[in-house]
């Protein structure tokens, strides 16, 4: 390194222009050369390392609840690092209400491919609000289903003998070759009460949307829908003792993007 | 018979050593190198030279002749789109130099790596010492930057062929060109003059990272999926039930039968011989010749249909190999195969040479003329194909399988058991006579439900094997490593992969009065050379996962693969069975692969085989040439999954 270094410098010091520029050249591609390493064999490499970092969700939401217009900011994604068969995962989401933030949640993942559609996942989820944080083990599953669903499911173990399951499932339909209708469904139930988040056992809340998305290209979605948020049982209850209500209906804006 | 080429640079060697193109050579090296480090063309770096926008004028290749060559690999600013992008180059052409050999005569080239990375050239279709194969790991260890690797073989063969990179992605960004063998002994084919057709893909993009959106999302460059209002329109002309049926395979596989080409017009230029179709490269002749036209398909990714709409074209070539001469209309060129095609076009028009793509999404054209100032019509492309369940290996549902089944039966004049109706061999099946293109056979015919097969007559080895140049006679095996997550369907009915035109082409005669060429046609001009019955068979399977964007063989990716062990000498059958949706373009490297036609005494011999979906193909190989061997899928991003190393010894 040291060697490639010196001869990057002593390039840019030579006085012939045509001279300097070549050696500076070489240096620079000796740079690049270790930069990317390289691979002898007969064709590029088959099973690069790669990252991808997904948007799924930003977005601005309207409700019946909110005092200010589309005051509700809600995101929604998520990261991988790794190769084909094997990937360690980030999800995270968040809501922010009127300059205060909601729920936070973040995933950390281990992912392995356990059949052609589906991978099996392993990892921890810490959820920083509400408070007080909660901390949960995650064995999960996510993949396409037939018929083209995809799927996001995961049982959270967490500290006192708490659990709960998270089922995601969304369709996109292609009107269009760029206009895409994409509903979506989301069901959380929990194995028993927690007082301090206001969540109460079995199905404690759903949330269903329809979002009309238009890619400007692969990577870049803007959108419009609907979201309908529903909670219930104790859940409810709770929400009604603090004088929210237990159902919402929101107009969302957002973006959806990756690279 | 005189041929007439281009301007010819050099006699006997061709040597690139002026000052202005050295200069020229360091100066665009000098941009790839920081566009590679990601500091862009115009950095500060970039010596504010006007010379390094200054990109190569689009133009077909020059001639080189002689039998000494010194070609340099290097950087070169192009412009295919509207925008300057740098190309890998040899002697800063594309495409490469066409290189005009000698049969007999023994050629030396010394490359010269210019690259900030490894680089090789290997001279596909040649036959030669393992060590001149130019494919890194295997014949050498590659070109290290700045160095300069001296290639020397005998030429013991002639026709069309080509060279191109073996080292990563090179050859999607320019490194490849033809080669022309003349004869020793006079021409079979009679022709008044020969032009070079060169068609290949360019992409603004950087391969890495074409193949990284395939990974993380296969169906990238598809901007044909199925619609809302397809749907609509299957339900209207089929019914709720019937679409429902039809749609439930696609629906179940989680595949597209849009899926033809990874990679599309929406980020590839198709190019003739270097040129756009805009520019529309122009080949002339005079009134009265007969023209011969040399294909060699230089593409990553693309295969081409390729027609001169208004002349028939005869084919006299087929991987520089000469063949019985067949006159079609429409021929299918898949990545790295070569047709030599002899046209007689009228002195006062102009042609339309159109290469389409398989998918449609483009299309590679130039003029046929013999008057500069006329041109020819371009033809609308034709329709986008779809897959059939048959091209995923499955059976058709709600088909009149025992009409089909008299039809094959009658076809079938072969021995009495009823592997040919199976499709296993290439028995010719006519499937325009069967009134549809995906050929749907009857399960009772295939053994698989009605009539037990009796395995004991299945044939599995010594002189029992399927007779040379009929094809194989065993079973198709999926092997337990083609299961897993890294493989997502096995055809559980084979197409005969020989007769079939392929996906897209199988109407065209009754929709176009075409006469497509398909591998059936093909025949080689002399007698078969080996006419040993082949000792052994080997089955491979052509796997992969087209969502995970995994590619593999027997479900073994090449990393993890053990290399394929040939007795020096053996007679070898080789039966590819595709796995997959895809059409594979198979390269074995060092020896030819003797397509079993059904014709035995007449081999046609390739180097390229293209495999469709759901179908098997099967070839005989003589292991007459010892060495380590590449052996893989020609689709630049098949490639690193889909390869075995072939060890003769």
């Amino acid at each position: 390194m040291e060697n490639i270094m010196k001869s990057v410098i002593k390039g840019v010091t030579k006085k012939d222009p045509l001279k300097r520029c070549k050696s500076l050249n070489i240096g620079l591609f000796t740079l690049t050369l270790l930069a990317t390493g390289q691979n002898a064999l007969a064709g590029a490499e088959d099973d690069p390392l790669l990252t991808m970092v997904k948007i799924d969700q930003l977005e601005k939401r309207n409700g019946d609840e909110d005092t200010s217009v589309f005051g509700e900011v809600v995101f929604e994604g998520q990261a991988w690092i790794g190769y084909d068969l094997e990937k360690i995962w980030l999800k995270a989401e968040g809501e922010r209400v009127e300059g205060k933030n909601e729920s936070m949640e973040l995933q950390l993942l281990y992912s392995k491919a356990i059949s052609p559609f589906w991978d099996i996942q392993f990892g921890a989820r810490r959820d920083f609000k509400p408070e007080p944080e909660r901390n949960w083990g995650v064995i999960g599953f996510q993949g396409v289903a037939p018929y083209y669903a995809e799927i996001d499911t995961a049982l959270f173990i967490g500290e006192s003998g708490r659990t709960s399951l998270r089922f995601e499932a969304e369709y996109e339909l292609m009107l269009t070759q760029r206009l895409v209708l994409i509903p979506e469904v989301e069901l959380n139930f929990f194995g028993k009460t927690d007082e301090e988040t206001d969540t109460g056992s079995g199905l404690s809340s759903s949330e269903m949307g329809l979002r009309l998305a238009y890619e400007i290209r692969r990577e870049f979605s803007p959108y419009i829908g609907i979201s309908w948020e529903n909670k219930y049982g104790a859940t409810a209850d709770f929400a009604k003792a603090e004088g929210e209500l237990t159902n919402d209906t929101q107009f969302v804006i957002g973006v959806s993007g990756w690279f | 018979m005189k041929t007439n080429y281009p301007p010819i640079v050099s006699k006997h060697t061709a040597v690139l050593s002026t000052p202005q193109l050295s200069r020229r050579r360091f100066v665009t090296g000098m941009a790839a190198g920081s566009a590679v480090l990601g500091l862009g063309l115009h950095s500060p770096l970039s010596l504010g030279s006007s010379s390094l926008s200054s990109h190569i004028k689009r133009s077909p290749p020059q001639v080189l002749k002689g039998n000494q060559f010194d070609l340099n690999i290097g950087y070169q600013t192009v412009n295919m789109t509207g925008r300057e992008k740098i190309a890998t180059t040899v002697n800063d052409s594309l495409p490469a130099p066409i290189l005009h050999w000698k049969e007999g005569e023994t050629v030396t080239l010394r490359v010269t790596n210019n690259l900030a990375h490894d680089s090789s050239i290997h001279w596909h279709g040649m036959i030669l010492p393992t060590d001149m194969d130019g494919v890194p790991g295997l014949s050498f260890t590659g070109i290290k930057p700045g160095e300069t690797y001296e290639y020397q073989f005998d030429i013991n063969q002639n026709g069309t062929y080509w060279y191109h990179s073996h080292s990563g992605f090179q050859e999607q960004t320019g490194i490849y060109g033809a080669i022309v063998i003349e004869p020793k002994e006079p021409d079979p084919v009679a022709y008044d003059r020969d032009h070079v057709v060169i068609l290949s893909d360019w992409t603004d993009e950087v391969p890495e990272k074409v193949y990284a959106k395939l990974k993380k999302m296969s169906h990238y460059y598809n901007f044909r999926e199925r619609t809302a209002g397809d749907l609509w329109k299957d339900v209207k002309e089929k019914g709720v039930s019937g679409t429902w049926r039809d749609r439930q395979m696609w629906n179940q596989m989680r595949m597209s039968e849009t899926d033809i080409a990874d990679v599309t017009g929406y980020t590839y230029t198709y190019l003739m011989n270097g040129m756009t179709p805009d520019d529309g490269w122009q080949a002339l002749f005079n009134k009265g010749e007969k023209v011969r036209l040399r294909f060699v398909n230089a593409a990553a990714m693309t295969i081409f249909d390729v027609r001169i709409p208004g002349l028939k074209m005869t084919v006299v070539a087929s991987d520089g190999q000469n063949i019985e001469p067949v006159t079609i209309d429409e021929f299918r060129i898949g990545v790295a195969e070569t047709y030599d095609v002899v046209v007689e076009p009228n002195g006062d028009s102009a042609y339309t040479i159109f290469a389409q793509s398989n998918d449609r999404t483009g299309y590679a054209r130039g003029v046929l003329t013999s008057d500069t100032s006329l041109q020819a019509e371009i033809p609308p492309m034709d329709y986008a194909p779809t897959l059939g369940h048959s091209d995923m290996g499955m059976s058709m549902e709600g088909m009149d399988h025992s009409a089909h089944a008299a039809i094959a039966e009658t076809d079938v004049n072969q021995t009495p058991m009823d592997h040919s109706a199976m499709g296993h061999s290439p028995a010719p099946m006519d499937h325009s006579a069967m009134g549809h293109s995906s050929a749907p056979m009857d399960h009772s015919a295939m053994g698989h439900s009605a009539a037990p097969m009796d395995h004991s007559k299945m044939n599995h080895g010594g002189s029992r094997l399927g007779k040379a140049g009929h094809g194989t006679n065993s079973e198709i095996i999926h092997g337990e490593k083609e299961f897993g997550p890294h493989v997502d369907m096995r055809a559980e009915i084979m197409q005969n992969g020989i007769s079939d035109p392929g996906v897209g082409l199988r109407d065209h005669q009754q929709r176009y009065g075409r006469k497509v060429l398909t591998y059936a046609d093909i025949r080689n001009l002399t007698p078969t050379i080996d006419t040993r019955e082949p000792e052994r068979e080997i089955q491979l399977h052509l796997t992969g996962n087209m969502s995970r964007y995994m590619w593999s063989m027997n479900g073994i990716k090449f990393a993890d693969a053990e290399p394929l062990q040939l007795k020096y000498g053996e007679r070898v059958r080789v039966v590819l069975v595709n796995d997959t949706m895809m059409t594979h373009p198979i390269h074995l490297h060092g020896v030819w692969s003797e397509l079993e036609t059904g014709e035995p005494n007449y081999i046609p011999r390739k180097h390229t085989i293209m495999v469709q979906p759901g179908s098997s193909v099967s070839y005989l190989v003589t292991a007459d040439a010892k060495g380590k061997w590449a052996y893989h899928c020609h689709l630049l991003y098949h490639m690193p999954g889909m390869m075995r190393e072939v060890w003769i010894s």
